[in-house]
């Protein structure tokens, strides 16, 4: 019963992300029925079936504009909630999440200073590097600080969040002051988050880094599980925790820089969606880390559909939107954590 | 990176410790310990607060770091790699504390882990079903960990430990939560894995218990072993009197005439 449950969950959400990328890439300033926009992919894939783009300039927008922004929103999406999965496995933690403990904001530091200073050492590749860069330091960091006896702490672990993100927005204040208007407007846009720059290119750099990164967290999760018991339990049922730890921090920096490196800070999608599918489907993370990437590109197509069509000729920034769903809810899971284990002390 | 082969565990294994001695800082809590331990027999560790019980098992976990020489299955401690030494001893800690809800059935196969991709894999259901009847479990295998009472979660890690089939168990106050009805059980479950050729060793508080219960007793006092051997050997209120600070006394029980340890009341 539990099993049918819990494949069951996979098979939904992978279901509903497909419709959902239908219908996100017929709805616009051109509207494209869903059955037009399979059509036209499966003419694109060589098989003569379906209806094509009846609109005019459909083909053009379904195959420029929109496509990569809906597959920039799923590889993003998937990044960010197999990130968030990760890091509360790793950190024995529910409440840790990139852009809460402040490696989102790590990352967009190295990327920022790259478009600041528009350095271009590795091609197209430099910003994803810059922010990988960047944010594994920051999750090393703090990691190593707020741990004390093998645990990490709630407190020490949001306390530790606050710094973080406290001395990364001074960096980006800095890389403001110094940058031009270009650089300020490019910053400015980032740190609200959007997929309004999605283009083919970045698509083809976010998505592999993103595919390897989640698949390699998949082959952590019978390990993830047992770490869950505590460090040294882990440790006598035969896992190297410290390997595990290393790979574990590696992936995490690794997909939360491809999902920073071109759409900035979307924050909350790492911590919303894995407590969801707990909630459907146990804590076992053979299920949760597949199940969050799924489920978080499904939010984040949904959520970036909202933000482009809600108002007419304009975009709501994409970061703010999941901030406002993912504040309040942050919220009531410190509350309850907190009733549960009886105060911080 | 050369995999290595992982070597599984044969018959008899057993540990020899010899001059372990560990530090905290400066300060020796544990020295010149020479320990055998044997397939097939209850070792129970006892001694008064502080006189370094559970720094014992965690240097025969290989947690601490230590003088002297602990070899597992004719080998060095820390020359096994961490999944061959799961393959052969299983660790009950005082604490068992869980990030997130698992139901007890997940956290009895979590001690299956070790022999994934080897043939005893295979067992790994019936092995589960067996813990989790052995520790009493059974009944609630569905629930989840945070709903459990501190007692029932205690069996549920025992249950894990049981899963592991290591032919080596190290239990940390196995006892330390449980009713008598259930201090009686991790006994005979004790017992019975004796029976199969396990080494078991278990931290005792209770002097009754390990003198009811166990094959061997080790009295610790001050970080050195003050006596080893069959419970009819020491436990002699004299020792006793004096690693305890208190007035012991030792007497046969009128039925089994296994000894009967009792503080001294007036």
């Amino acid at each position: 019963m539990r099993l049918v449950r819990r494949f069951g969950l996979l098979a939904v959400l992978a279901a509903s992300l497909v419709a959902l990328c239908l219908f996100a890439a017929g709805s616009g300033q051109v509207d494209v029925p869903p059955a037009e926009v399979l059509g036209s992919l499966l003419h694109h894939l060589g098989l003569d079936l379906g209806p094509e783009p009846s609109a005019i300039q459909g083909e053009n927008a379904l195959w420029i504009v929109r496509f990569p922004r809906v597959l920039l929103a799923v590889v993003t999406g998937a990044a960010l909630g197999c990130a968030g999965a990760l890091m509360q496995g790793v950190f024995g933690n529910p409440l840790a999440e990139p852009g809460v403990i402040g490696v989102s904001w790590g990352a967009a530091v190295g990327a920022a200073t790259v478009i600041v200073f528009g350095l271009t050492a590795l091609g197209n590749w430099t910003i994803v590097a810059a922010a990988f860069c960047c944010g594994l330091l920051t999750t090393l960091l703090v990691y190593s600080m707020s741990r004390s006896n093998g645990r990490t702490e709630v407190v020490t672990l949001l306390l530790t969040g606050i710094a973080v993100n406290a001395v990364a927005t001074a960096a980006l204040g800095l890389l403001m002051f110094a940058s031009t208007n270009d650089g300020l407007r490019a910053i400015t846009s980032w740190q609200l988050g959007s997929l309004a720059g999605a283009t083919w290119n970045s698509v083809a750099i976010v998505g592999p880094v993103a595919i390897v990164g989640c698949a390699a967290s998949f082959g952590l999760a019978g390990r993830l599980d047992l770490l869950s018991l505590g460090e040294r339990t882990a440790r006598h049922l035969g896992v190297h925790v410290e390997r595990l730890r290393f790979a574990g921090i590696v992936l995490i920096a690794l997909l939360t820089s491809s999902a920073v490196a071109f759409s900035g800070i979307i924050a909350f999608v790492g911590l919303v969606v894995p407590h969801l599918v707990r909630m459907v489907a146990g804590p076992g993370h053979r299920i949760l880390l597949p199940a969050s990437a799924l489920g978080g590109a499904c939010l984040l197509v949904a959520a970036d559909l909202v933000a482009r069509t809600a108002v007419d000729f304009q975009e709501l920034p994409l970061g703010v939107l999941t901030s406002v769903v993912g504040g309040p809810f942050f919220f009531w899971l410190l509350r309850r954590t907190r009733a549960r284990s009886g105060g911080w002390g | 990176m050369i995999r290595r082969r992982t070597r599984t565990p044969g018959d008899g294994v057993a540990m020899t410790v010899r001059g372990l001695g560990v530090r905290r800082g400066a300060r020796p809590i544990l020295s010149g310990v020479d320990l055998d331990i044997r397939p097939g027999e209850i070792l129970a560790l006892v001694g008064p607060n502080g006189a370094g019980k559970s720094t014992l098992l965690g240097a025969l976990c290989g947690d601490l770091p230590a003088e002297g020489s602990i070899d597992l299955d004719g080998r060095p401690l820390d020359a096994w790699r961490p999944v061959e030494l799961a393959m052969r001893r299983a660790i009950l800690s005082q604490r068992n504390t869980l990030a997130f809800a698992f139901t007890v059935e997940e956290i009895v196969r979590m001690g299956r882990a070790p022999w994934a991709g080897t043939s005893h894999a295979e067992d790994d259901d019936r092995a589960v079903a067996r813990a989790m009847e052995d520790a009493d479990v059974a009944r609630f295998a569905g629930r989840r960990h945070p709903e459990l009472s501190g007692g029932e979660q205690a069996r549920v890690a025992l249950a894990r430990v049981l899963a592991q089939s290591a032919p080596i168990v190290l239990l940390d106050e196995p006892t330390a939560a449980l009713d008598v009805r259930h201090q009686e059980l991790v006994f005979a479950v004790a017992r019975r894995q004796a029976a199969e050729g396990r080494a078991i060793v278990a931290v005792v508080h209770d002097l009754a218990l390990a003198a009811a219960h166990a094959d061997r007793i080790a009295v610790l006092s001050a970080g050195t072993l003050a006596a080893c051997g069959p419970p009819g050997e020491v436990l002699a209120g004299e020792l006793l009197s004096e690693v305890y600070e208190h007035p012991i006394e030792v007497l046969p029980h009128p039925r089994t005439g296994r000894p009967m340890v009792l503080p001294v009341r007036d």
